[in-house]
C-alpha cells in the first residue's frame, strides 16, 4: 500500500522487526518452572526482551525471537535456566 | 624477490602504505575502511611501521593532521570511506589548495540514509570537483600497486597534490586475492624520499594559506588545473616505469581490454570494470565485436583517449553512482569528451547502487540491448524493465 | 560463463563459526597448490554471532575477473546442520553438484543424495574432541576444511595444514592440524 507519494526509509515499531532470530540459536534455554522462584533477573537482562513476564511474575522464554545468547542462564541465581544444544538429538 | 601475499583489500592496502614509508598516518575508523587502519596498526605494533600513528576524533581531524603534518614536508596516508570522507570535505579542498601531497585510500561505500555500507561510488563522485587526482581500482593486486604509484604521482614537483585511490566496500575491501608483494629496496627504488620545494620549518619561517587577492586567485586554480593536465603524461610514465620494473600494468588512464576492432566499447569503473571483462569474453564469443576501457583515472579525466574511442565505436557506460537530477556522473563526464567531435552514439545505465550485484550476466544484458536498439539513452538497469 | 578451470565454491554457517575464515583458508591452501587465481569473500547481511552467513570461495588456474556473488556454485559446505532447516542451501547448486555437511547424519540418508554427491562429517564433534572452541561454542571451520581435499581434487590436506600452522601458533595450531587429519580421516562420501 502506497503510504507517502516520496520513497524513503522508514520504519514502525514491530515485533520481530529483524526476522525470526530464534533460528540463530546454538545452545536453547531450558526453564525449569519448579525451580524458578521469579525474581525477574532473567526478565530484566534479556537484550532481545524475549522473556515474556506474567502477572503472577512467572516467566516463559520466546523461542521463536530468544537468539540463545545464555545471559539468562548465567545471571539466573537458582540455576533454573539451563543451555541445551539445539539440533536433532542422535 | 617478491612475495606472494594473499589478503583482503585492505590488507594489502595497508601493506603497500606501510611499504611507501610514510611519516604520518593520521586516520579515524569507519566501516569498511575499518581492516585498512587496523592492518597499519599492526604493522605499527610490530615495527614494521616505523612513523607516527595518529589516532583522531573524527575524519575532519584526520585529513587536517595529514595536512599539517604534509605542510613539514613529510610523507602521509589516510584512508576513508563514505560520511568519513564526506565529513573531509572542507579539508579535501584546503590538501588540494595547499598542494599537499597527502594520500588516501576511500573505500566506496554507500551515503545515507537509508542506512548501507555496501558498495556505490557516489562517496568519492561527489568530491570531484576538490582538485585530488582520483583513482578506481579493480583488483587487489591493482590497489597494491596504485597506492605505490600515487605516492610518486602526487609528490612529483610538477604536480603537488593529493591522490584519492578508490576501491568498492566488500567487494574488494573484505575479499581475499593473491598479490605479488616486491622487496623493500625495489620499493625504495622505484619511490625516492619525499623532496618538497617548501615546507614548514622553524628555522625558515614562511606562511601557507595567506590572503589571495581576486586578482590573483585565479592564476592559483589554473596552476592546478595544469598539473592535473600534466598528471595525464606523469601517469602513462609511470605506469610504464611501474611496468619494466615489476612486470605489471593495469593500464594508466583507461585500461584498455579487447578494443581491437570493437563496434561498440563499454566503459565502467572499479569492480563493475573487471567484472566486465567476463561480460566482453562472453559477447566475443558469440560474435559480438565488443571492447572495454575501464576508466582507472577519473581525475584527470582521460578526455582525449575517449575521444579517440568514439571515432571507431559507440560507447556504453555503466555508473556505480547517479547525480540526481542528471545522470550518472561518469556518462555525463563521456559525453562531455565528445562535444561537436563525432557521431558515436552513447548509452548510459545505472546499475549496483547500495551494492546491488553487478554479475556479468547483467553487463550481458545491458549490452545487448544496445546492440538491438532498445535503450534508452539512460536507464536504471533492473528498476526500469532493462 | 565460467571457464572448465573455476571451481566455485559456496559456505553456509552461522555468525561465529568461522564460514568466513575457512573461505579464506581454503584458497590460501588453494595457492599453494597451484592455483593461480583464487578469491574469497564474506557476504556482508547480520554478521552476529548466531546468525546466518554465506561466504564465497573461488578458484582457478587463471586470474579471476569476476567481483560477483556465486549463484551457481560447484561446491556447498554447510557448517551448520541447522541452517538447511532455514536456508535453501541447494540452491543454485550445479547438476553433479558436490555438497559437504557437517552432520552426524550418513551421507545416503540425505533424500538429495541422489541428485547430488553428498558428503558429510561431525566436525562439531572434532571441535569438541580438539577443544576449538570461541567463547565455549564449537568453531568447526578447520575441522571440516579437512575433509575437502576428499571431494575437491584441487587442493590438498598437506596446503590446508600448512595454512593451518601458518594462521596459528603452538599448541592451538597442533590442535588445529589434528582436527583437519580427524575431519579427512572421518569423512564419508556417496555419489
Amino acid at each position: 500500500m502506497k503510504k507517502y507519494d516520496v520513497v524513503t526509509t522508514i520504519s514502525y515499531p514491530k515485533k520481530g522487526a529483524m526476522g525470526k532470530t530464534g533460528n540463530w540459536r546454538v545452545f536453547r534455554p531450558i526453564l525449569d518452572k519448579d525451580k524458578c522462584v521469579k525474581c525477574l533477573r532473567c526478565w530484566i537482562f534479556c537484550p532481545e526482551a524475549t522473556i515474556t513476564r506474567h502477572k503472577d511474575d512467572s516467566v516463559d522464554i520466546d523461542y521463536v525471537y530468544c537468539k540463545g545468547c545464555g545471559i539468562c542462564a548465567d545471571v539466573c541465581k537458582v540455576k533454573a535456566i539451563i543451555l541445551e544444544r539445539e539440533g536433532k538429538k542422535k | 624477490m617478491t612475495e606472494v601475499m594473499i589478503d583482503t583489500g585492505n590488507y594489502i592496502a595497508a601493506k603497500a602504505a606501510v611499504m611507501c614509508k610514510p611519516d604520518v598516518v593520521a586516520a579515524y575508523p569507519i566501516t569498511p575502511q575499518t581492516t585498512l587502519v587496523e592492518g597499519i596498526a599492526k604493522y605499527l605494533a610490530t615495527g614494521e611501521y616505523k612513523g607516527e600513528y595518529i589516532c583522531v576524533e573524527s575524519e575532519h581531524s584526520a585529513m587536517a593532521a595529514c595536512i599539517g603534518a604534509s605542510a613539514t614536508g613529510v610523507r602521509t596516508f589516510t584512508g576513508t570511506s563514505s560520511h568519513g570522507l564526506l565529513l573531509m570535505h572542507e579539508m579535501l579542498h584546503w590538501a588540494a589548495l595547499a598542494r599537499l601531497p597527502v594520500i588516501m585510500c576511500n573505500i566506496n561505500r554507500v551515503v545515507g540514509p537509508g542506512w548501507n555500507i555496501w558498495a556505490d561510488e557516489n562517496d568519492s563522485i561527489s568530491q570531484r570537483d576538490t582538485g585530488w587526482i582520483q583513482f578506481y581500482c579493480s583488483s587487489n593486486q591493482e590497489i597494491f600497486d596504485t597506492i605505490i604509484q600515487s605516492f610518486k604521482l602526487g609528490e612529483h614537483e610538477k604536480i603537488s597534490l593529493p591522490v584519492m585511490i578508490s576501491y568498492n566496500a566488500f567487494i574488494l575491501s573484505h575479499t581475499s586475492m593473491p598479490v605479488f608483494v616486491p622487496n623493500q629496496k625495489d620499493v625504495d627504488a622505484f619511490l625516492p624520499n619525499r623532496a618538497p620545494k617548501w615546507k614548514l620549518d622553524p628555522d625558515n619561517p614562511i606562511t601557507f594559506g595567506n590572503i589571495i587577492l581576486p586578482a590573483e586567485y585565479e592564476k592559483v586554480r589554473l596552476d592546478m588545473q595544469k598539473s592535473h593536465e600534466y598528471a595525464k603524461k606523469l601517469i602513462l610514465e609511470i605506469s610504464k616505469e611501474w611496468k619494466q620494473r615489476f612486470g605489471r600494468y593495469h593500464g594508466d588512464l583507461l585500461e584498455f581490454y579487447k578494443c581491437d576492432g570493437a563496434d561498440y566499447i563499454l566503459l565502467s569503473m572499479g569492480a563493475i570494470g573487471a567484472e566486465s571483462k567476463a561480460a566482453i569474453d562472453n559477447l566475443r564469443k558469440e560474435g559480438l565485436k565488443f571492447g572495454l576501457a575501464r576508466v582507472r583515472c577519473f581525475r584527470p579525466f582521460p578526455k582525449e583517449e575517449i575521444l579517440k574511442l568514439s571515432k571507431k565505436a559507440d560507447l556504453i557506460v555503466i555508473d556505480r553512482n547517479i547525480s540526481p537530477g542528471m545522470e550518472g556522473a561518469l556518462f555525463t563526464e563521456v559525453k562531455a569528451s565528445l562535444y561537436d567531435n563525432t557521431d558515436a552514439k552513447v548509452c548510459g545505465f545505472i546499475a549496483g547502487l547500495g551494492g546491488k550485484d553487478v554479475p556479468f550476466g547483467d553487463i550481458e544484458k545491458m549490452c545487448k540491448k544496445v546492440i538491438n536498439g532498445k535503450a534508452r539513452h539512460i536507464e536504471w538497469f533492473g528498476l526500469e524493465g532493462v | 560463463m565460467a571457464s572448465r578451470y573455476l571451481v566455485e565454491i559456496c559456505f553456509h554457517g552461522r555468525g561465529g563459526q568461522g564460514a568466513v575464515t575457512a573461505a579464506n583458508l581454503l584458497v590460501a591452501a588453494a595457492l599453494i597448490d597451484g592455483n593461480k587465481g583464487v578469491q574469497a569473500f564474506p557476504f556482508f547481511g547480520a554478521e552476529r554471532r548466531g546468525a546466518p552467513v554465506r561466504a564465497f570461495a573461488r578458484i582457478s588456474h587463471d586470474e579471476i575477473h569476476l567481483r560477483s556473488e556465486i549463484y551457481n556454485p560447484d561446491i556447498v559446505i554447510v557448517l551448520d546442520e541447522s541452517i538447511m532447516d532455514i536456508v535453501d542451501v541447494l540452491k543454485g547448486l550445479k547438476k553433479n553438484g558436490k555438497i559437504l555437511i557437517n552432520t552426524r547424519t550418513k551421507p545416503g540418508e540425505f533424500d538429495f543424495s541422489k541428485k547430488f554427491i553428498v558428503a558429510t562429517v561431525d566436525a562439531t564433534d572434532i571441535a569438541l574432541k580438539h577443544e576449538i572452541l570461541v567463547g565455549g561454542i564449537p568453531v568447526v571451520n578447520t575441522p571440516i576444511l579437512g575433509a575437502v581435499p576428499k571431494i575437491l581434487d584441487r587442493v590438498t590436506l598437506k596446503s590446508i595444514q600448512d595454512i593451518v600452522l601458518d594462521k596459528w601458533k603452538g599448541e592451538l595450531a597442533e590442535r588445529n592440524v589434528k582436527a583437519t587429519q580427524d575431519a579427512y580421516d572421518k569423512v564419508e562420501v556417496k555419489s
